[in-house]
């Protein structure tokens, strides 16, 4: 491919005895989407914190445009381009919905600038009628959309999202179905994401994880059918 | 965009200082007026803690320390120098400076919340330590004599800049303090409401949101630490000045504790919280000092056991909510019609 | 050579003064998460419990040993019920409640008693080591000192009570659910904790005298002490106990006991900069 925008080589991290991440070697182009699967405890999460420099990887290296950014500050690597929407979403609980855009939009614009991608996201994700809302004080769902378009507002070049259809409705998760393609036409995205039908609506190349390491990687269409998939994960939802 | 908008409750405030400022002198005898200028140089003290508390999320067990430290820095300096403008001057850089080293030496070692108090506590001990083993002649820094617990007295007051021969007289001087007073409110504010004061407090809500937005979270807490050090030791300075007079007790874990009480029944997470349980504890101790009804320690600790019980969140933020609730209905209305 | 004995003699005795002060605070903050700035008072109310109870009549060591703890014990169950309890979680309001109750008990000390030292001697007197001549109760109180620790470990470690008591402060919801009463859990808790302070305010009271603001002279050193050992209750306070008092009692020799108070403070923050969660506190998750 083109110069991937991300790429990792050989990325592992050790918690005493256990290789939470192992030998992970992803590469990730320009604008692609890609989901990341794999059962509870597969090293998802631990990847994204890797990504972001919220851990420090025991081997390996993460190069983000080509240039090594392993061993980064967490605010260093956001800087370069990097946000991420969290597991358990990370929201100032006690400011408003447009305080948190405002926040992520405001370090890199001027205040007039902030002040219109404010009003812009709060549109584009659907929260204008809780601009003045006290965060803490939302549903579930509207949090989890006030975070990713938080992240949004930080106009990252890649977006990392950690289960943005948890705990939605049904009709929360055919909207951010809808959300994550349509930022997909400007950013490149990796979704982590429990909810098969979620994945459905939005995948195109799929990654799946097991154990810390790698298991395969092929369109969603293929990794149904694989069998060692099946196995460690899809077979024990029944499959489709 | 609400961040614009001067909030009601400062103007108030600082519309009342100016007001005190102007008519204090007029009504009040010269006692009383030194003691108005003695209560509004530790309000600045109080603002310190709670900027760096209340809105940092800085838990600072050791405030007087920069207090203690910009207090000695005046006292040396002045007796030194014999003119009070530099003395005052560097009564704000030393604590500052200090102040930015410790927080370098915590925010970057990552230590939070307990921790950071233990550690801020420790560094108030030590200089009251220190300070108090200064008796005798060989301790001195210049021509000014340290003199160990019996402290340093006879310190030169304030004088006109320039003219060492002009001290200024009590009504000068609580102007020039009420007029730091309010310059440090109106400041503050301002600051919170700039960018910079919006993220030290979203630091405080959270500080992994923040780096994940790319704010580097350690420089912020360095920056407001510093501040409040730096305020902290001008009002180490207008106490010298006040009792032209310092001792290692601007050290001790009495005064800490103090700033810290005086932040808490005020109200913590707001500016004018502090200066009110300033001035309502100030004015308690000296008030019951004087009667001898009852030990002043017995009554300070059922007054604070009940507001404790009934007051909670602080003087402040309880007015506050009573207003809510007494109004809210109406505002809720109005907002929803402005939303409409 | 008798340098050295009676130097050592020193340094346990400054480490076993601080695990004194710091073991019921350990309890308190180490398992409760209780920010008590009223500990140093529970140290002073031992010590008068024992020289009021010594004063008439009462034998010393049932004095200190079984008087004082009993009291400040019931003193500490009392404040609990009626102040702590309605706190927990919020610690801003503890921290007022704490300092109010520490102002109350000096208050009312200082009311009864007035301001005056009290004291007592120490028994048992002391023994002539070359030069030197150590008191024997000096002696005594380290390996008292030592003698609670273990107590303590043990009864966290294999009594059901301890049991309940760690199982209660992990997770009270669950130990409720297994039949455990947690509000009964923190009332003993906090007792225990409020008793061990008597106990050593008792012990150390014919040595520092007792004064009603004798406290504050305590509870800074208790808290650090305690915070810097970190996470696990007895490993950390023994740990933290014994690099502070050596630091102390060798600067105190080579210098000046005022100097020797520095140094205890400057290990604390160059510890805590050096292990940001204590000693034992990424180390001893879930150990004692």
């Amino acid at each position: 491919m083109m110069d991937p925008i991300l790429q990792t080589i050989g990325l592992s991290v050790q918690f005493g005895g256990v290789a939470a991440v192992r030998g992970v070697n992803l590469c990730l182009a320009e604008r692609e989407l890609r989901c990341l699967i794999g059962p509870n405890g597969a090293g998802k999460s631990t990847l994204f914190k890797l990504l972001t420099g919220q851990l420090q990887p025991t081997s390996g290296r993460i190069l983000f445009h080509g240039e090594d950014i392993t061993g980064d500050h967490t605010h260093a690597i956001a800087r370069r381009g990097i946000g991420i929407k969290t597991q358990v979403p990370n929201l100032f609980d006690g400011l408003t919905v447009r305080e948190h855009l405002w926040l992520a939009a405001r370090r890199t614009n001027p205040r007039a600038r902030a002040d219109a991608i404010t009003d812009e996201i709060l549109e584009r994700v659907g929260l204008g009628p809780q601009a003045g809302g006290v965060v803490g004080r939302l549903s579930h769902g509207l949090r989890q959309w006030v975070e990713l378009g938080t992240v949004l507002a930080g106009n990252p070049e890649l977006i990392l999202l950690d289960e943005p259809a948890a705990g939605m409705t049904h009709d929360e998760v055919a909207r951010t179905a809808e959300l994550v393609l349509e930022i997909n036409r400007t950013h490149a995205l990796i979704v982590v994401e429990h909810d098969m039908q979620f994945v459905r609506m939005i995948a195109r190349t799929v990654t799946v994880m097991h154990q810390g390491a790698v298991l395969v990687e092929d369109t969603m269409g293929r990794i149904l059918k694989n069998s060692a998939v099946r196995d460690i994960y899809l077979g024990k939802h029944g499959g489709a | 965009m609400i961040l614009r908008r001067v909030s009601p409750g400062v103007l108030v405030t600082a519309a009342m200082m100016v007001g005190v400022a102007v008519g204090a002198p007029l009504i009040v005898d010269q006692f009383q007026l030194l003691q108005l200028t003695v209560f509004a140089s530790m309000c600045i003290l109080a603002l310190s803690l709670g900027v760096v508390w209340g809105y940092g999320g800085i838990l600072c067990f050791g405030q007087s320390a920069f207090f203690g430290l910009g207090a000695y820095t005046y006292a040396v300096a002045a007796v030194n120098l014999g003119e009070s403008t530099l003395a005052i001057v560097l009564s704000i850089v030393v604590p500052a400076v200090f102040a930015a080293a410790l927080g370098y030496f915590m925010f970057y070692g990552r230590l939070s919340d307990v921790y950071l108090g233990v550690i801020t506590l420790s560094v108030t001990l030590i200089f009251f330590n220190l300070t108090n083993s200064t008796a005798g002649d060989a301790y001195r820094i210049g021509s000014a004599r340290l003199n160990g617990f019996n402290g340093m007295p006879s310190l030169p007051t304030f004088n006109v800049p320039g003219n060492p021969g002009r001290p200024l007289d009590p009504t000068e001087t609580f102007c020039l303090v009420m007029a730091l007073l309010l310059i440090v409110y109106v400041g503050l504010h301002a600051l919170l409401a700039s960018h910079f004061g919006r993220v030290v407090v979203a630091v405080r809500e959270n500080e992994t949101r923040c780096e994940l937005l790319g704010y580097d979270v350690r420089r912020h807490k360095l920056l407001i630490f510093t501040l409040g050090g730096a305020i902290a030791g001008l009002a180490g300075s207008l106490f010298a000045n006040w009792g032209a007079f310092v001792s290692p007790n601007v050290f001790s874990l009495t005064t800490t504790s103090q700033i810290i009480i005086w932040v808490i029944v005020g109200g913590l997470g707001t500016l004018v919280g502090p200066i009110i349980g300033c001035v309502a504890m100030q004015y308690l101790a000296t008030e019951l000092g004087t009667q001898q009804l009852a030990n002043t320690s017995l009554i300070f600790g059922i007054i604070f056991l009940a507001f404790v019980l009934l007051v909670p969140r602080g003087i402040v933020p309880s007015l506050g909510a009573l207003r809510a609730r007494l109004f809210g209905a109406r505002e809720r209305q109005g907002a929803q019609a402005r939303r409409a | 050579m008798d340098l050295a004995a009676v130097l050592t003699l020193e340094v346990l005795n400054g480490i076993a003064s601080l695990v004194l002060i710091s073991v019921g605070l350990a309890i308190v903050f180490g398992m409760m998460r209780v920010i008590n700035l009223a500990h140093g008072e529970f140290l002073m109310l031992g010590g008068y419990a024992a020289i009021v109870a010594t004063n008439h009549g009462v034998n010393i060591w049932i004095a200190m040993l079984v008087v004082s703890p009993i009291v400040v014990g019931i003193i500490g169950v009392v404040a609990e019920r009626l102040i702590i309890r309605v706190l927990y979680g919020r610690m801003i309001d503890t921290l007022l409640a704490t300092w109010g109750l520490s102002l109350f008990f000096i208050g009312v000390v200082t009311t009864i008693f007035g301001n005056t030292v009290a004291g007592i001697g120490a028994p048992l007197g002391g023994i002539a080591v070359g030069r030197y001549s150590i008191s024997l109760y000096r002696l005594l109180l380290v390996g008292i000192a030592a003698a609670i620790l273990v107590a303590i470990y043990a009864m966290l470690r294999t009594t059901r009570l301890g049991l309940l008591a760690r199982a209660t402060m992990e997770n009270p919801n669950m130990a409720a659910a297994l039949g455990v009463s947690p509000p009964r859990v923190y009332a003993a808790t906090f007792g225990v904790g409020a008793a061990l302070s008597g106990l050593a305010g008792g012990l150390l009271a014919p040595i520092s005298g007792v004064l009603p603001t004798v406290g504050a002279a305590y509870v800074a050193k208790a808290f650090i002490t305690v915070i810097s050992g970190g996470t696990a209750i007895i490993a950390g306070t023994a740990s933290a106990a014994s690099l502070f008092g050596t630091v102390n009692q060798l600067l105190t020799y080579l210098t000046t006991p005022v100097i020797g108070e520095a140094g205890l403070l400057a290990a604390a923050i160059l510890l805590l900069r050096v292990l940001p969660h204590g000693i034992t506190g990424k180390l001893f998750r879930g150990g004692l």
